[in-house]
């Protein structure tokens, strides 16, 4: 039953990004882009991964999807046409995709306790969660606690992001004389 | 948008639940799914709503830009603060357990400090951007 809905699901995403792929209305390709992290979401929730399934439904499918339509509202909606012919790309990600497909041929079994990733810190980490934070989510202690010097620097990225928006695009720029600003537009 | 009635009657009702949602994703994290991350992304997407359907002028006035920047770095150095406090008190960087009497009960209280501090920087930042973009043009 369950890979069932694996397959189905699947099944939608590839579906997805074909749509993506063959698209030039930019809008609907955000839309869609919005649907595929949502499938994605659902394989997570199967996979019992509801952390991930969360983040990835509200960032990937509900913020992103909202920043892409105000890049589109700023910038274009049809994309233009492609000088060059889709051949050239259309080997580079067969070739990837070979090699990505090879790469899981020697991955560990989904769900096997004897491979490695579940036999080094995991087993702690379930263990010790409970007695350490008395906190029953163990992947908000590993998050906050076992690995706070990860999410500090996470916390950072999305800092720098804001910045960064606010310092091309931020309203300090009202500062800027109309006429700085035409000869920035003309350069 | 003023002609779309229901839409605003429809968004006034469900800010209230979505906000009280985010705030519950947020201090909830440590017992269910959930964490600064999502509650941050959760609470800002209610006032984009808001701003969508009413205007961003009008969820400027809710929030204002200096709050807002406020938040941005305050998040942050809420989180940092935190490591520091614990290299006062004679702990590791981020090793919350001096914070209070028993180890269980220090890390408990450093993570929900760490989280409302992810939650207050994510939700400003994703604010800011949505806000930024969608006024850019006027400035």
């Amino acid at each position: 039953m369950e890979a069932w809905i694996d397959i189905i699901i699947l099944f939608f995403m590839a579906v997805t990004v074909f749509a993506i792929a063959r698209l030039r209305n930019l809008l609907a390709v955000v839309m869609l882009g919005g649907i595929y992290s949502l499938l994605a979401a659902s394989i997570f929730v199967v996979m019992d991964a509801v952390d991930v399934a969360f983040t990835e439904a509200s960032v990937g499918a509900g913020i992103s999807t909202i920043l892409f339509i105000g890049t589109l509202a700023l910038t274009t909606r049809i994309e233009k046409k492609p000088a060059h012919t889709p051949l050239l790309p259309l080997i580079v990600v067969c070739i990837t995709g070979a090699v990505l497909i090879f790469g899981t041929l020697d991955a560990a079994v989904y769900g096997d306790p004897q491979s490695p990733a579940m036999q080094d810190v995991a087993p702690y980490y379930l263990e010790n969660t409970k007695k350490h934070t008395g906190i029953p989510n163990v992947v908000t202690a590993v998050l906050a606690s076992y690995r706070g010097y990860d999410t500090l620097g996470e916390v950072t990225v999305i800092f720098t992001a804001g910045i960064g928006v606010i310092l091309l695009l931020g309203s300090w720029r009202r500062g800027i004389s109309a006429s700085t600003r035409r000869k920035e537009e003309e350069e | 948008m003023k002609e779309y009635l229901v839409l605003r009657v429809i968004t006034k009702l469900l800010l209230p639940f979505i906000l009280l949602f985010g705030l519950y994703v947020q201090f909830h994290g440590d017992f269910g799914p959930g964490g600064g991350f999502q509650a941050g992304v959760i609470f800002a997407a209610g006032f984009i709503l808001y701003a969508m359907v009413y205007g961003v002028k009008a969820a400027r006035k809710v929030l204002p830009i200096g709050i807002l920047r406020g938040g941005i770095a305050g998040g942050l150095l809420l989180y940092a603060l935190v490591g520091v406090a614990n290299l006062m008190l004679g702990e590791n960087y981020l090793n919350y357990t001096p914070l209070a009497e028993s180890m269980k009960e220090g890390q408990h209280l450093g993570i929900f400090l760490v989280e409302l501090g992810v939650g207050i920087t994510v939700a400003s930042v994703m604010m800011t951007v949505f806000f930024t973009f969608a006024t850019w043009r006027e400035d």
